[in-house]
């Protein structure tokens, strides 16, 4: 722990009595490098380097292949990083945590459980029975706006419902990091804005925090407290930009001067990295 | 969207019951007008016949013989093939052991073991069962295995991402995701445990409807031969349908359901 602690006093954070904000979560040069036999090493991430307050919503967008699902997948516990040190509750992240829960990008659903049993899943595999489970679970339901569909099978939910689902299960094991990996980028345009409202009302609900992934700008800055820009690989955190409007946000704040101008200039950070990706644009 | 041959949404289902009358009375009828010998083709009315002297003389036996083959020769192909099918679908290395071995015994038609199996085993029961279970027993195996290995990585990264621990693996993905697989292997082993029985039984017995048909057929029994393939293939029509309703039974999550 001592040591622990030396690293973040390194990164001059504020650990201790003046503590302004509860630091949550904590990336110190982290990298990752995969490295096969048959071709040389690939880095993926290197030296991100970033702090997450609690209750905050951080979107973290980037061009395909960044390196963003690595950082997301080492947060999560389910790889490890090569290097530096990664923080949740200034506890080390080494193995998935119950403080910390998943949305997937694909809603990945048990076909064999019903919507209700779904949301129950991550309940049952840390040791609540069924039926505590199920109770729990109820809640969830209403607030991801599901009553009436408990019954129903994934095949029987659209896509959004579906989405629901998977928002639902990751919130049921009340995590205070919650990652959501481009979870509506499945989804048509209509649902997604729709989505993106409801979840920025389950996130203001819940004062989860949120550590969330996508391709998409406008997304990004509707949803976001702060936006980070990834590099191209190996990926690092090249700009921060702090989202200064109002919440709750509506769909009518993308039509607002202040909010094209975020655009743009996240929109010029990001795309020196695509064309350094070989994309020209 | 394809449309699937559902007996009970064709509109023309009547045409299968006319179709099967049809069919017994002109089996009844040729051999009666003397177009072809009884002897040949029986016809529906000695088969009863028959089937009733059967009964009356000591049928039964034969059904207990068969049937106890069956029960022992199925389940144990059941057990044997599930646990099994996990296991060497869980642990990749206990698979490339075993590799080899399954493809050559699957491969191999398992009659042609008949001759060491009653060697070993004898004439009786014994052997018999063992035919069933090995003609039983790589359907349930390599369906399990397969089914192990098509589980959605999806899930998997999931269930990791809540923590599961191996125990839980198993039984909230693994065992649930390959039940599909068990059903299509059961009704496969089905098949082939009626045709150990039959085919066990006429190589060499002391008694069974295999058995009996054999001799039966030795000595131009016709009707009776005939008694006996009427009873196994009515056999196989009702283990199917108790199988389709356990299928039902799991399949009401399924997008076909």
């Amino acid at each position: 722990m001592c040591k622990i602690l030396h690293y973040v006093r390194k990164d001059r954070l504020f650990v201790g009595k003046a503590m302004p904000f509860m630091i949550h979560l904590v990336a110190q040069d982290v990298s990752v490098t995969y490295s096969s036999s048959q071709q040389k090493s690939v880095n993926a991430l290197d030296g991100v380097s970033f702090t997450v307050k609690q209750g905050e919503f951080v979107v973290l967008v980037g061009a395909s292949g960044c390196g963003k699902s690595s950082l997301l997948n080492c947060i999560a516990g389910l790889q490890p990083v090569t290097s530096g040190l990664l923080l949740l509750n200034n506890q080390v992240i080494t193995a998935p945590s119950k403080d910390c829960a998943m949305v997937f990008q694909s809603p990945s659903l048990m076909p064999w459980r019903n919507a209700i049993r779904n949301i129950t899943y991550g309940l049952e595999l840390q040791g609540h029975n069924k039926k505590a489970a199920i109770d729990i679970a109820q809640q969830y339901v209403d607030l991801v706006g599901l009553r009436g569909f408990e019954e129903s099978y994934p095949h029987q939910l659209s896509g959004g419902m579906q989405q629901r689902v998977n928002v639902a299960r990751a919130l049921a094991v009340k995590p205070s990091l919650l990652l959501l990996d481009e979870p509506f980028s499945a989804l048509d345009a209509l649902t997604r804005l729709y989505m993106q409202m409801e979840l920025q009302r389950i996130w203001q609900q819940t004062q989860v925090t949120a550590f969330y992934i996508t391709h998409q700008i406008s997304e990004a800055i509707l949803l976001a407290d702060r936006v980070f820009v990834m590099s191209a690989r190996p990926g690092r955190i090249k700009a921060v930009f702090e989202i200064p409007l109002e919440r709750p946000r509506t769909v009518e704040i993308k039509r607002t001067r202040i909010f094209n101008e975020l655009e743009t200039q996240i929109w010029a950070s990001l795309k020196e990295e695509i064309a350094a990706m070989g994309i020209s644009i | 969207m394809t449309q699937t041959l559902n007996h009970f949404s064709n509109p023309y289902r009547h045409l299968s019951w006319i179709s099967l009358i049809i069919f017994l009375v002109l089996w009844e009828l040729i051999p009666a007008l003397g177009w072809v010998k009884p002897y040949f083709t029986s016809s529906p009315s000695r088969i009863i016949k028959a089937s009733v002297w059967l009964f009356q003389n000591g049928f039964w036996n034969d059904i207990v013989v068969s049937a106890t083959e069956f029960f022992f020769g199925f389940f144990l192909a059941l057990l044997v093939g599930c646990l099994m099918g996990f296991a060497l679908g869980w642990y990749k290395k206990l698979f490339a052991i075993f590799n080899f071995f399954i493809s050559a015994l699957n491969a191999t038609p398992r009659v042609a073991l008949l001759p060491i199996l009653i060697l070993w085993l004898g004439i009786g029961i014994h052997s018999k069962i063992a035919v069933i279970f090995l003609g039983a027993v790589f359907p349930v195996l390599i369906n399990v295995i397969a089914g192990m290995s098509t589980i959605d990585a999806n899930l998997l990264k999931c269930a990791r991402a809540f923590g599961a621990n191996d125990r839980q693996f198993f039984l909230t993905l693994a065992i649930p995701s390959t039940i599909p697989f068990i059903l299509a292997g059961i009704r496969l082993a089905i098949g082939r445990a009626l045709i150990g029985v039959v085919v066990g039984e006429l190589v060499a017995s002391t008694a069974g409807v295999g058995h009996m048909m054999s001799m039966a057929g030795a000595t131009f029994q016709t009707d009776k031969v005939f008694v006996g393939i009427v009873l196994l293939s009515m056999t196989g029509i009702v283990l199917t349908e108790l199988l389709k309703l356990l299928e039902r039974r799991f399949s009401k999550w399924q997008i076909n359901a």
